[in-house]
Order: structure tokens, then C-alpha cells, then sequence
């Protein structure tokens, strides 16, 4: 099946490179600024949760007390988690939003959840420069720790591309999905340690937040951008059970459902 | 290359008594089904030779979209199998994808590789392309400023840059203005020729007949008929003036042609006849000649209002005349049952050589849609042939009158000298 797959994929490239870079294109048509939009949005959220948490509610990173540290255990977070929201939201309305195509030109579906994936990825990798070139400017570069990123960032994706398939599937069927989602995404993201560090939290609390499989993942990143310390591989087994086992439904599902998903478009 | 075979064919949809029991049918291992199949297309079988072309015609809703969408592997079928060899194009649902805030060009592109191209082929067929669509330096404009009918132009052309070994056509297909029509249909003349196999789904009779080998006759999701184009329209046709208790008939002439004959039957035709100038049947008109039409009708219940119509078809099945009485404010009222009513209708044969046919319809509108008395294809079939006037070609007789001047061309001195006050 994989297979299959990979072979319509490859005949179709030029559609879906092709997407990708129109899409590209197209957020930024008729706008002034063009692409500095994809970084103005994520740095401005940053100004905000830094004045707020870090001057307002005085809340002190342990063991770094200088100004910027905040800000930087900010970014490890808020970054890498807007990748995560953008892969699942924009997989979640992938075949509903492009139901036209789909009812009416015979294309390999798979092209779709890959566009956004790229396309995720091109906003990420933007971002993602400027933030290490921050770090360089400000003497905070990681160094060799950084090379932890490709195999925690393949993590990431992996698991929400296949959470990703899941919902999208989904939602054709029962639109509830959707909106349930999207206020899942609000509560999971406050019950990550991504705004707040762990330790402020209580001892029960903190176990309970421990289940939750994107909270190694968040500390890895901080560890790795703050402390310049490498992930503890271990705990990153349960988000990577899960992924897998996410991708694995995802195709499956994409694979019995995929013909009656356009009888429901 | 450019086979199709189709066996077994169906196509339902799921439908599910609320919206919950889809999560329960899911959710609960081994539970019943709890979904109702709902069948739009039952049972297709047929098989369609490289360079054939086949017309689909069927009222709404009989299948026809569903077929080809299934075809072209949009949707899947329920049951059934499609094999097919060759590359499929289909022009189904032109501009589609097309994005306004792209210029014309970048459109091109993503069409192309939504039809699975690669940039390097697009680019090689682009001269070709926009040569074809027409629409000049608006080809760098973004598609918002293009009018429906340049988009459609444009659409057509990157759909069909490629001749494909299968093309399917859907009756949408009134692109653009006459002439691009006109060209459109001649691109797709022009791939039949060089061997592509056609799909059409149209109710144009003449676009059905004048392109396809057979036609396929759709009726609530299965196939009614398949046969000849002519005879398929005249069956369809019959069909569509269908109203309870009509009854369709299609006999076998001896000439292998086959008659429908369809209606309620409150009134038929006795006979059909071509008089001449002496007032003898005939079967063979000259042209120039003056002719009579004769049709006797026999009123077998008490009707209000009888229209009596006949449309002249030439071998092909194309229309060459036709008239009714309603039109011509000549409708008969009030007839008893027992009538027999003698229709005459003169004129002068003025119609090419070739064998024609005399189709005909009683009802009590000017339409046979509302009520049908009877309707009968090849009431009458009658050859024209020409000895006494100049051969001429086509189906019409204008009998044009020719005067031709000679004269010198005026010379240069000549002309010079009017200018002269």
C-alpha cells in the first residue's frame, strides 16, 4: 500500500510542489509585507506572553536569572508547538476544504495531507532561522545539542501528521470533530509546560501533566535551547508508540474510508 | 490503448437514519448495519472498442454524471468493475481548481499539473495552449478579470493539450461563444479521427448523432438501451412524452430501420402518404417538384384539441423541416370519437437528394410533452432524387439565380481623368 502510495505521489510532484509554492504565493498576494507576516504573527505572541509572565506575574525561570532566558524557553515552546497546531488544524480541514477537487478531478488524495505538510514546514523553517539566529546574535547558540532537533522535530511531524490524517478523515464524516478539536487544542496547550515552567506547578499536578505525551517533547526543546542539554531519549518513548500508532490508523483509515469520504463531500 | 470495459457497475449511497447511528455502526464491534443503501446505478455492462464514440443520454438523475464520475475514479464504485487502458481526460468540470488571484499562465500550470503533467511538459505545450485558447495578453492577467467564457476557453485548452486515448465529454460543454464551440467541437472531431475513444453524455440530438457509433440509454440507474444513435433518440424522445398508460413500440422496418411509436392513443394515424402534382403516392420526389403530405387520423376517443405536427429528418437523423398545426393556428377542436380527419400539407420539394424520413406527432399543445396522443418515427420514408435541375450539393434547394457582369478593369488614366474637377 505504501508502495502505491509513494508511486502517486511521485507521478503527481509537480501538483504538489507546484501547491506548495502557490499557496505560498497566495497568503502573501495583495498583501505589502509578504512573507514577514509568517514571523510578525509568532513574535508578537512572544512580546506578549514575555511582558506578561515574565515582567507582570514575576514567574522566574530556576537556575537562569537573566532577562532573555524567559524569552528563549518561550520560543523553544511556542514555536515548535505552532508547527503541531498548524500540521493538526490544517490536516483537520483538508479534504472538506478541497471537496470540490476531490468530487470532481481524479487525483491521488494522498497529495493532500503532504501539501500540508510541506507547507507547515516551509512556515516552520522561517521561523525557525531567524529564532537560531537570534540565539547567535544574543551568545546563546547550542551548539552540537542542536543536531537533537532533527530526530525530536521528525517526532513532532510524524505524530501530527497522523493525528492529522485521523481528524481530517473524521471531520468529513462528523463535522463535531472539528470544533471539538479545536477547543482540545486550547486546553492541551495550557496543560503543556509551554508558557509556564513545571516546577511552579504542584508535585500531583506535575505527575498529572507528565501523561500528557507532548510535555517530554516540550521539555526536550527547552532543555535543548535553554540549557543546551541533550533530550532524555527514554521518556520520548510513549509520544513515540503513540505517533506510530497514529499513522498507522491514519492510513488505514484513509485507505477504507478514503472512497466514501467523497460520497459524504 | 483507449479500451473501456465496465461489468457489473453500481453505485449506492449510505444513507443513515440520524446522524448518530454512523458513530454507533463504528463504534460497536460486529453491530448490525444500520445505514439503508440507496442505488443510483445498478447492473452497467458494456464495452467500448479503441476509436469508438458512444453518446449516454438519460433523463436527470437517471445515472448518467454518476457513471462518468466513476469512470474518471472520483468516486468508487459500490460494486462492479472498470477496466480500462489508455489515458483519460475528461472535460467535466472546466476552471475548476482555478485559482482568480493567479494570472491566466500560472493557471494553466496548475491545471496541467492537476491533470498530472510535469512542469517541463506544460511549459512545452504552452505556445500550443495559448494559441488555441485565443484570449491574447490576458493570458498574463490574473483569472478575476477574465470574463466565464475566456476561462472556459482557457480550461479547454489546457484539458485537451494532449489528445488523450479516452475522452469524456459532458453536455456542460457549451464553451465560450459560437465560434470557440465551433472549434472546440472540431478539436474533439479531430481526436476521434485519430483514434481516441469518446464519452458523451449530451441530450443535443444532434450533437449525439452526428459524432457517436451507438448510444447508451440511462432509466433509473440501469441501462435501458444501447443501439444505434438514431434509434436510442427516437426511444429516449418517446420515453420522455411517457405519461401513464402510454405504450412504446418499436417495430422493425424492412429496410432494418426501426420505428418507435409511443401514445395514449385517443387519436392515430391511419396512413402516411406523399402525393405528387397528380395526386398518386410516391416514394420518389424530383426536386422542384410540388408535393403533398397526406396524413389521415382516426379519433378514437372525444378529444378537445388535436395538433397534428411532422418534422422531416434526412438519413442522419438531423431536422430539415418540421411544422405543426398549432403553429400555424390550424389546430382542430372538439373531436368525437369515430372522425376520420385528412390532413394535406403542400409544398415544393426543395431539399438536396438523399433519403429522408417523416417523423410525426399527434398531441394537444405544440408540444407532445404535455399530452401525447401519438408519436411515430419513420411514418414515412421517401427518397429525393435530381434530373432536371443542376447538381448541386447539400441538403437544401435555394435555387439560386445567377447574373454576371464582365466589364475592363478601369485603367489608371481613367481614373485620374474623374478625379478632374
Amino acid at each position: 500500500m505504501l508502495l502505491t502510495l509513494h508511486r502517486a505521489l511521485w507521478s503527481y510532484r509537480g501538483f504538489v510542489l507546484g501547491s506548495v509554492k502557490r499557496e505560498f504565493q497566495a497568503r502573501y498576494r495583495n498583501s505589502l509585507f509578504g512573507a514577514l507576516w509568517t514571523v510578525l504573527n509568532p513574535l508578537s505572541m512572544i512580546l506578549v506572553y514575555t511582558v506578561i509572565f515574565s515582567h507582570i506575574m514575576r514567574a522566574r525561570l530556576p537556575g537562569v536569572d537573566d532577562g532573555m532566558a524567559y524569552s528563549v524557553y518561550l520560543c523553544a515552546g511556542l514555536l515548535t508547538w505552532g508547527l503541531f497546531a498548524e500540521i493538526t488544524t490544517r490536516s483537520q480541514g483538508m479534504f472538506l476544504e478541497n471537496a470540490n477537487l476531490l468530487k470532481k478531478i481524479s487525483f491521488p488524495r494522498i497529495c493532500l495531507p503532504v501539501i500540508v505538510l510541506f507547507n507547515a514546514g516551509i512556515n516552520f523553517a522561517i521561523i525557525l532561522g531567524l529564532f537560531l539566529g537570534f540565539l547567535l546574535i544574543t551568545g546563546r547558540w547550542p551548539g552540537m545539542t542542536l543536531l537533537a532537533l532533527v530526530p525530536l522535530l521528525a517526532l513532532q511531524v510524524m505524530f501530527a501528521a497522523g493525528l492529522g490524517m485521523l481528524l481530517g478523515i473524521l471531520n468529513v464524516f462528523f463535522r463535531d470533530v472539528g470544533q471539538l478539536f479545536g477547543i482540545c487544542l486550547q486546553f492541551w496547550f495550557w496543560l503543556t509546560p509551554i508558557v509556564y515552567p513545571m516546577t511552579i506547578l504542584p508535585p500531583s499536578i506535575q505527575q498529572l501533566l507528565a501523561l500528557n505525551p507532548m510535555t517530554a517533547l516540550m521539555q526536550s526543546y527547552q532543555n535543548l535551547f535553554l540549557y543546551n542539554q541533550w533530550p532524555v531519549w527514554s521518556s520520548l518513548t510513549p509520544l513515540l508508540v503513540i505517533g506510530l500508532l497514529m499513522c498507522v490508523t491514519g492510513l488505514r483509515m484513509f485507505r477504507r474510508r478514503g472512497g466514501e469520504m467523497v460520497d459524504e463531500l | 490503448m483507449g479500451h473501456l470495459r465496465v461489468s457489473g457497475l453500481g453505485k449506492a449511497y449510505k444513507q443513515y437514519p440520524n446522524r448518530w447511528s454512523r458513530l454507533f455502526e463504528w463504534l460497536i464491534p460486529f453491530s448490525r448495519p444500520r445505514h439503508q443503501l440507496h442505488w443510483v446505478l445498478q447492473g452497467v455492462d458494456f464495452e467500448i472498442q479503441p476509436g469508438e464514440a458512444v453518446g449516454i443520454v438519460g433523463v436527470n438523475g437517471a445515472g448518467k454524471s454518476t457513471l462518468l464520475k466513476m469512470i474518471t475514479g472520483t468516486t468508487q464504485p459500490t460494486c462492479g468493475h472498470i477496466q480500462l487502458r489508455g489515458r483519460v481526460a475528461a472535460l467535466l468540470e472546466l476552471g475548476m481548481g482555478f485559482h482568480p488571484d493567479f494570472t491566466g499562465r500560472q493557471n494553466a500550470f496548475m491545471a496541467g499539473q492537476l491533470l498530472g503533467m510535469q512542469v517541463e511538459e506544460i511549459e512545452a505545450l504552452m505556445p500550443q495552449i495559448e494559441g488555441f485558447a485565443e484570449i491574447g495578453a490576458a493570458i498574463d492577467q490574473p483569472v478575476r478579470t477574465y470574463s466565464s467564457g475566456m476561462q472556459m476557453r482557457l480550461a479547454f485548452s489546457v484539458a485537451t493539450a494532449r489528445r488523450p486515448d479516452i475522452l469524456i465529454v459532458d453536455e456542460a460543454l457549451s464553451v465560450g461563444d459560437a465560434y470557440f464551440q465551433h472549434k472546440s467541437f472540431e478539436r474533439i472531431r479531430s481526436f476521434r479521427k485519430a483514434g481516441t475513444t469518446l464519452l458523451i453524455v449530451s441530450h443535443d440530438r444532434s450533437a449525439i448523432q452526428s459524432i457517436c457509433d451507438t448510444a447508451i440509454l440511462l432509466e433509473h440507474g440501469r441501462m435501458a438501451m444501447r443501439g444505434k444513435p438514431e434509434e436510442v433518440m427516437d426511444y429516449y424522445n418517446a420515453m420522455l412524452a411517457q405519461r401513464e398508460g402510454q405504450i412504446v413500440r418499436q417495430e422493425m422496418l424492412a429496410n432494418g430501420q426501426v420505428r418507435t411509436i409511443s401514445g395514449t392513443g385517443e387519436a392515430g394515424i391511419v396512413d402516411v402518404q406523399l402525393l405528387n402534382s397528380q395526386g398518386q403516392p410516391v416514394e420518389v420526389a424530383e426536386i422542384g417538384q410540388p408535393m403533398v403530405l397526406q396524413v389521415r387520423v382516426e379519433i378514437r376517443q372525444d378529444i378537445e384539441r388535436l395538433v397534428l405536427g411532422f418534422l422531416i429528418k434526412d438519413r442522419l437523423g438531423q431536422p430539415m423541416y418540421g411544422i405543426n398545426t398549432h403553429r400555424q393556428d390550424k389546430a382542430v377542436t372538439d373531436l368525437k370519437a369515430g372522425e376520420l380527419i385528412t390532413f394535406r400539407f403542400s409544398f415544393d420539394m426543395r431539399l438536396g437528394k438523399g433519403n429522408y424520413s417523416v417523423a410525426l406527432s399527434l398531441s394537444r399543445l405544440d408540444s407532445h410533452l404535455d399530452r401525447n396522443f401519438e408519436w411515430r418515427d419513420y411514418g414515412l420514408v421517401f427518397h429525393v432524387i435530381n434530373n432536371r435541375q443542376e447538381d448541386f450539393v447539400g441538403c437544401s434547394w435555394l435555387q439560386a439565380r445567377t447574373s454576371i457582369q464582365r466589364a475592363a478593369l478601369p485603367t489608371a488614366e481613367a481614373l485620374t481623368q474623374k478625379e478632374l474637377p
